[in-house]
């Protein structure tokens, strides 16, 4: 067998996917003119498929910062925390993430991705169990694979077979870890904390919540899920990303466990790769000011979430189950997704096309994100510009105008 | 409640009744992957459907174990058993 035989099946379904002439896996921003738009095939874009919730990307406190530590710092690190040392600005990052959700200690990665892969992996012991949401990210799935704990999927946002896969390990030595997402990715639907954590209690077991989704979204003070459901104190690990609502790249967890540095010198996605360089740590830093110092970002977001949420199911789509800033559009099949995606972009609206085996239940979803930059008029047309497409393709009965 | 060896492996093959190639029938030896038309998500959806029949957790890291449909009705068993 060929080294690349193994892919034939994907290059198939790729190629499938290809033939309408555009691929919407490898979409070139030509040029991107703020946090909405972009130059795209040469013609204007409203770019609905994003995650910037809080259009962070282009601030000016945060341009501004980059540019300064740029200047002063260098363009990179050149090597890793433990082996070529921290920065300031760094540690001041730690500190401020720390500050941010009232915990004692905070550790910064270079990706989300491995700020999942570096925790859950390294908190796991052979003799431990990870209990991990069906649906999770595949940063969750790759970190369990790096361990020898034993890993047990339940059914998505389920506390009460969460429960029961407690129950069946109830008196089998080894710590149990509960991993869960604040927001899901792909359908945009919270989960259900509350219950989650008295569970948690009940089990004595851990919780580990992936806030990437949440964090400067959803709470009194933006700091996820776990905040608006009133549960902090029971998260035993807040993950999260600065490659979201903070407009940057790189991640991060916060914990009160009081020997929570020692995962510094044991932690290998965190040990083995280079630190963020400065410019993006101080941008970073800079964009968390701005979630605490600006909460009205939050408040247009959520308005925003439900013009577009609320507009789009007016017009009989049917979306994802919660309101949220991840607003899937579901589409009976792939193809028609495909020809929904591409019909989009040409009529200047990118979202993200989201198929299976990637999506929950087999699902094939047009995933918008919602930004808090987004204008009301970009946000009607975008919601003008789905609606004529679901009907052109057969999907709504009446186009826009006629639905009102 | 123990199950039988046939009532699990009469449980396993009937979850995998729809993924089975037209003029072909699963046996003991049926390769899961290679064998039957199911993918790697189908896969993981119907492990949950047996853990639920049975009433067991099939730890995701014994998945790469599992190569056909005897093995997986063996792991179900062995599960239940405790």
């Amino acid at each position: 067998m060929a080294l690349f035989d193994q892919f034939q099946d994907l290059i198939r379904a790729h190629s499938a996917v290809t033939a309408i002439g555009a691929d919407p896996f490898g979409v070139k921003m030509e040029r991107v003119v703020s946090p909405t738009e972009a130059i795209v095939e040469g013609r204007p874009t409203i770019l609905v498929g994003t995650n910037n919730y809080l259009g962070l990307t282009f601030e000016p406190s945060c341009v501004a910062a980059a540019v300064d530590a740029l200047e002063e710092q260098g363009t990179g690190t050149t090597g890793s925390r433990i082996a070529n040392g921290s920065y300031g600005g760094h540690t001041g990052l730690e500190e401020a993430l720390a500050r941010f959700y009232g915990r004692r200690s905070a550790m910064v990665f270079t990706t989300g991705y491995q700020a999942n892969l570096g925790i859950i992996s390294t908190i796991a012991g052979a003799k431990d169990y990870l209990i991990i949401d069906a649906d999770s990210h595949a940063s969750i799935y790759d970190a369990c694979k790096m361990t020898s704990a034993t890993v047990i999927r339940f059914k998505h946002n389920d506390p009460a077979d969460l429960d029961k896969r407690l129950q069946r390990l109830a008196g089998t030595p080894g710590n149990k870890i509960i991993v869960v997402e604040g927001i899901y990715s792909m359908l945009g639907d919270q989960a259900p904390l509350a219950e989650m954590a008295a569970i948690k209690r009940t089990h004595g077991a851990y919780l580990v919540v992936d806030e990437a989704h949440s964090m400067g979204v959803i709470g009194d003070k933006g700091r996820g899920v776990a905040e608006a459901a009133g549960v902090e104190a029971d998260v035993d690990f807040i993950v999260g990303t600065f490659s979201k609502s903070l407009g940057a790249i790189g991640g991060f967890c916060v914990s009160d466990h009081p020997e929570f540095d020692i995962l510094r010198v044991r932690c290998r996605p965190y040990m083995f790769t280079a630190s963020l360089p400065p410019s993006i740590v101080a941008s970073v830093t800079a964009a968390l000011a701005v979630v605490e110092r600006r909460p009205e970002l939050r408040a247009r977001l959520w308005a925003n979430v439900s013009t577009l949420y609320d507009g789009l199911k007016r017009h009989g789509l049917s979306l994802g189950p919660q309101k949220g800033p991840v607003v899937a559009v579901h589409l009976p099949t792939p193809e028609l997704a495909v020809a929904a995606w591409q019909a989009l972009l040409k009529s200047g609206v990118y979202v993200n096309l989201a198929l299976p085996p990637a999506t929950p239940n087999g699902a094939s979803l047009l995933r918008c994100s919602v930004c808090a930059a987004h204008s009301r008029h970009q946000l009607e047309r975008v919601i003008e510009t789905i609606t004529d497409v679901a009907y052109q393709i057969g999907v709504l009965s009446e186009p826009a105008q006629a639905a009102g | 409640m123990t199950a039988t060896e046939d009532e699990v492996f009469s449980a396993v093959t009937t979850a995998l009744g729809p993924y089975c190639k037209e003029g072909t029938s699963i046996t003991a030896e049926t390769d899961i992957s290679q064998d039957l038309t199911l993918d790697s998500v189908a896969m993981l959806d119907l492990l949950m459907e047996l853990e639920e029949k049975f009433d067991v957790s099939i730890p995701l890291n014994l998945v790469p174990e599992i190569r056909t449909v005897g093995e997986l009705a063996e792991t179900v068993r062995r599960l239940k058993e405790g």
